[in-house]
């Protein structure tokens, strides 16, 4: 059994096809880039969807050597994620499915991410930590949905970053440059630490780390700063989260889960609540085909398919509405 | 009998940032657990400070969480013990104070009171904003650990909140709590 899946939320393009045993059998993208200073532009982006798409479809099916005669059905990510971009792969996924009268499978983008993290790593019933562009959430799996036990109150953890990084004339996604500047630093600046509960609130943390930039403390002494307060936060959250559900895995998944910073952080709070600590395979922390494929994989096994006139995109589709059909609750 | 809280280095945050959280936190969670107190809340004695090392004595408080009670109370037990907590926690309302990581896990259930403790992330607050934070995360952490009973447990929170800060102060918090919950990520716009 072989599933296409075809992911385009944000700034990546990407198809990939997966079997029904979670071999990735491709893995194609292709990603827009803002210019540097400026953010992801949807209808821009959008428009670069529009022109690679063909491309990354045939090049998916290619790789994999299969034909899409010989599909099982037709992934596709219906959010959340930017409009415009998001009607681009619903297009060409209704296209497919249609033509070759295949089974459309709708897939929530977040949940991608979090199975694509449990098939990579192996991982069971963990407590989540999923960071990108889109998310900064803590969840857990009870009964039949992913529960989210904390999360940020108002910009991601993701935007912290590309947010600061237009500022400072870089492009999006930022993360990693950020890192790079934060690991030429090892003195620290006074930032604020917001905690609520299991929740993190950044958009402070984003005003002040500007400030310091503006009152003459070097680049990288604020983004070492700043990566260190926005991730020793995010920990803590998540740290309570643990505690309060007694799960025994953590699993780091989502872009912002190449952070080194963070998967370190992560592990000591998994280590001192005896927990395995889990970090998605490298290659697919950042937005991919294969994490719609694989979840369409297990969604269409369970009977999950949509009518192409229902297929409607939901830009706000949160994780926690999807019901997870095709995973056991931990006994 | 008596209990020390500690505030443990933690590995995950800087050196200095961890001192002076730790220490900020033991310094004000003590002071809100004291006048907590002195509102006739139910909150266990402090004997001792030590802000150096982080940690402080108080009056150990024998009996199970909120969170097991709710497991194993009848459907009436359980909706006193529920109303109960909505007078407990308006009285720390009206008395200006937030507790701030208000979840069944740190409501003691003891001599027919129910003790309030762990208040690190509380504040001096009269603002509707922190009330609804206080009410948000508590609907959440009912909702999470007892998903079928959190409606029928939550209505009764509300019903004793409401009888102590009055009908119409009680709609505005929850009206509050529903609008912070809202700003998180990716809810469908009605």
């Amino acid at each position: 059994m072989y599933c296409l899946g075809i992911e385009s939320t944000a700034h990546t393009f990407g198809a990939s096809v997966v079997t029904e045993q979670g071999q990735i059998l491709s893995d194609v993208r292709d990603a827009y880039v803002s210019a540097p200073g400026t953010g992801i532009h949807p209808r821009e982006a959008a428009e670069h969807h529009s022109v690679v798409a063909a491309d990354v479809v045939s090049g998916a099916l290619g790789n994999a050597g299969v034909k899409a005669s010989q599909l099982a059905g037709v992934a596709i990510a219906l959010g959340p994620g930017l409009g415009p971009c998001l009607r681009v792969g619903a297009t060409v996924a209704r296209s497919i499915a249609s033509f070759y009268n295949l089974p459309l499978v709708p897939v929530n983008h977040a949940i991608g991410h979090i199975e694509i993290g449990t098939l990579t790593t192996g991982a069971k019933d963990p407590l989540v930590v999923l960071v990108s562009g889109g998310h900064t959430a803590i969840a857990a799996f009870s009964g039949g949905k992913w529960r989210i036990f904390g999360e940020t109150e108002d910009i991601t953890l993701g935007n912290l970053y590309d947010m600061f990084a237009r500022e400072i004339n870089l492009s999006s996604p930022a993360g990693p440059q950020i890192e790079k500047l934060a690991a030429k630093s090892d003195n620290f600046v006074s930032l604020p630490y917001v905690v609520k509960g299991n929740d993190v609130s950044y958009s402070g943390l984003l005003t002040a780390s500007l400030a310091k930039l503006r009152a003459g403390f070097s680049l990288e002494d604020v983004c070492y700063s700043m990566q260190e307060v926005s991730c020793s936060m995010l920990a803590e959250a998540a740290e309570r989260s643990l505690a309060y559900t007694r799960k025994k895995e953590v699993l780091l998944t989502g872009g912002v889960a190449a952070n080194r910073t963070l998967q370190k952080k992560l592990s000591d709070v998994a280590e001192l609540h005896d927990a395995t600590p889990h970090v998605v395979n490298q290659a697919y922390t950042g937005d991919c085909g294969p994490q719609i494929a694989w979840t369409g994989i297990l969604a269409l096994r369970a009977g999950v398919t949509t009518a192409i006139p229902k297929s409607y995109v939901k830009p706000r589709w949160r994780l926690e509405d999807v019901d997870i059909v095709w995973r056991r609750e931990a006994s | 009998m008596a209990v020390r809280k500690t505030r443990l280095p933690k590995p995950y945050r800087v050196l200095e940032l961890d001192a002076a959280i730790r220490r900020g936190r033991t310094v004000h969670e003590t002071n809100l657990m004291h006048e907590a107190r002195k509102l006739g809340v139910p909150v266990p004695a402090i004997q001792h400070i030590d802000p150096e090392t982080s940690s402080f004595v108080m009056d150990y408080v024998n009996g199970p969480t909120l969170k097991e009670e709710l497991y194993v109370l009848s459907q009436e037990e359980r909706r006193k013990q529920c109303i109960l907590l909505g007078r407990t926690v308006a009285m720390i309302h009206e008395g200006g104070i937030v507790h701030g990581d208000l979840t069944i896990s740190n409501i003691l259930c003891a001599d027919g009171k129910l003790f309030l403790i762990d208040f690190g992330l509380g504040g001096f607050s009269t603002e509707l904003e922190d009330r609804g934070v206080d009410l948000l995360l508590l609907s959440r952490a009912m909702k999470s650990t007892h998903t079928k009973i959190h409606e029928e447990t939550f209505a009764a929170f509300l019903r004793g909140y409401s009888a102590t800060v009055g009908k119409r102060r009680g709609v505005e918090a929850v009206t509050k709590m529903r609008e912070i919950e809202r700003r998180g990520r990716y809810f469908e716009r009605a």
